[in-house]
């Protein structure tokens, strides 16, 4: 009896834990081993233990433009959500019920709706012919159409339309737990809005901020589909390199060398940022 | 209680819900078009686009979408009931590490897991096989299946489990009787969840896609990247009507705030 209480939860897990092995973790490490491998067009795939591909990645130029760009894409789409989905999210949280959840609905809903749909808007609101462009003319902003698609600023308009409810849900969720009643004291006890909003509402939100910042840029700098469809070849994205390495040219060694890079460059991203926001907002989170 | 908005929070409020909602409308709108390319209907509307829909080939592809969310979704829920119930009702060494593990997907981007799935499927002959991409959709939605098991699990009054034992019930009746019929909501939300992020899924399954095995995300990115025309809007407009009918059927069984705090990837 004792025993079969002892082991009955890892007979319990066994199941998801061999699943996450054999179909996660095995695979991983054999991409690791096939970013040493070398390849030949006239050879294909060689075994055999080789840093050429992580040369190639870390050396080349080419390659440091396109990390360069995943980075910064990824750097702008956070910021521009914080930027708007903070705010917003302050707003929906000070509305009064029924509109509450009707327009976090709207805002989270899209989070159901396939990446390719809400791109594909995009890609039909940014075409040369499309409606901005139109509009703007029309409205004698611009004289010639303005070019959206395949360019940074598109690519990045579209992301941040794509994940930013992210950010709402996020500071949000974070904003529930602030109680309306010290925002009253605040502003009863003489504060300014402004002084509320920036000594009691923000260190609410923080948590919020940080947090949904951290999904916002590790979703943007992996993010395919949108930057595929609207920044195209031109523009590619390191997700999209991979795509071609693996599909386009074949080069299953250096496409994997690039995957892993990119997984090593976020996980340090992601571990050294939790460090500051520990070391510097630790009083936020208590 | 302060509640209310100022004027200019709720211009930004507007200027915000254009932003979220223009593309989606445009989308609906063109989808509407009666002419051979993009265009906003203003006086003719026509469903000649939908009705191109069923003579395509998105329609083979949704069929796979369809099997394969059912198929890992049901998958995923079957393995994660067992280790949620280990890792919320027992305390062992190496828990929290578990954990740890089942929710690690979160943290490998799709385009890693795609590749990882490709070169695994290469190498046990797997390739262009639907098993494989069933098993790659698993990994990607365990962590929300796992998550909404436990979340039921924790949440349940335990009190009628004892009860039910301390009269006698066998444990497997106890759980059949008693426990899973409680959890059964919270269930149902992480098994509808996880279809709908298997549904979804592009950049992952674009990397193992072979004509028996390219779903409908990866159909319509492929015809995307070639040409944009009304009938991507057409068939995007039946996925967004889609999505609100399965948002109501959410909003009736779990809450949707509370499911979609659990979400994580697109």
């Amino acid at each position: 009896m004792s025993d079969r209480r002892i082991l009955a939860p890892y007979a319990l897990s066994a199941p998801a834990t061999a699943v996450l092995t054999a179909f996660m973790a095995a695979p991983l490490v054999m991409v690791l081993m096939l970013s040493f491998n070398s390849f030949t067009m006239a050879t294909g795939i060689r075994p055999g233990f080789t840093w050429a591909n992580y040369a190639e990645v870390l050396g080349d130029s080419y390659f440091h433009t396109i990390f360069g760009r995943t980075f910064l894409l990824a750097a702008v789409v956070t910021a521009v959500s914080v930027l708007i989905g903070a705010p917003e999210a302050y707003i929906i949280h000070r509305m009064r019920p029924p509109w509450r959840s009707i327009f976090l609905l709207i805002v989270l809903g899209p989070l159901l709706v396939s990446v390719i749909v809400r791109t594909l808007g995009w890609a039909v609101l940014l075409g040369n012919r499309g409606m901005v462009n139109t509009l703007m003319m029309r409205l004698g902003l611009i004289e010639r159409p303005a070019e959206f698609m395949y360019t940074f600023t598109g690519m990045a308009v579209a992301l941040v339309h794509v994940l930013v409810p992210f950010m709402v849900l996020s500071v949000w969720a974070s904003l529930r737990r602030l109680d309306p009643a010290v925002e009253a004291a605040g502003l009863s006890l003489g504060a300014s809005q402004a002084t509320v909003l920036r000594r009691i509402v923000l260190p609410q939100a923080m948590p919020g901020i940080l947090s949904g910042s951290l999904i916002v840029f590790t979703l943007a700098a992996s993010a395919f589909a949108t930057p595929a469809i609207v920044g195209g070849r031109r523009l590619k994205v390191a997700a999209m390199a991979a795509y071609d390495e693996f599909l386009n040219s074949q080069n299953w060694p250096l496409g994997a060398a690039i995957v892993v890079v990119l997984l090593i460059a976020m996980v340090t991203i992601v571990l050294g940022y939790n460090r500051i926001v520990e070391r510097r907002f630790h009083q936020v989170f208590q | 209680m302060t509640v209310g908005n100022g004027r200019l929070a709720l211009l930004f409020h507007a200027a915000f819900i254009a932003f979220i909602l223009a593309p989606l409308i445009v989308v609906g709108l063109v989808a509407f078009t009666p002419e051979a390319y993009l265009s906003i209907p203003t006086t003719r509307w026509s469903l000649r686009w939908f009705v191109a829909i069923w003579n395509s080939d998105f329609i083979p592809a949704f069929w796979i979408s369809l099997y394969v969310g059912c198929a890992s979704a049901t998958i995923a829920l079957l393995v994660s009931v067992p280790a949620a119930i280990a890792t919320a009702r027992h305390q062992f060494p190496g828990r929290d590490a578990l954990v740890a593990y089942f929710l690690s997907p979160l943290m490998v981007p799709h385009v890693v897991l795609g590749v990882a799935l490709l070169r695994f499927m290469a190498e046990v002959g797997l390739t262009a096989n639907i098993f494989g991409l069933i098993m790659g959709h698993v990994i990607v939605i365990m962590p929300f299946t796992l998550r909404l098991a436990l979340a039921a699990l924790t949440g349940m009054n335990r009190h009628c489990e004892w009860a039910a034992w301390s009269l006698g019930a066998p444990l497997s009746v106890v759980f059949r009787r008693v426990t899973l019929p409680m959890i059964m909501p919270g269930l149902a939300g992480g098994w509808l969840l996880a279809f709908i992020q298997s549904f979804d899924e592009l950049t992952m399954t674009v990397f193992v896609a072979s004509p028996g095995t390219t779903t409908l995300p990866v159909r319509m990115f492929q015809y995307i990247t070639d040409n944009i025309d009304p009938m991507v809007a057409s068939i995007s407009t039946a996925l967004m009507l889609l999505a609100v009918v399965m948002m109501a059927a959410m909003e009736r069984v779990y809450g949707l705030e509370r499911l979609l705090a659990g979400k994580g990837d697109n």
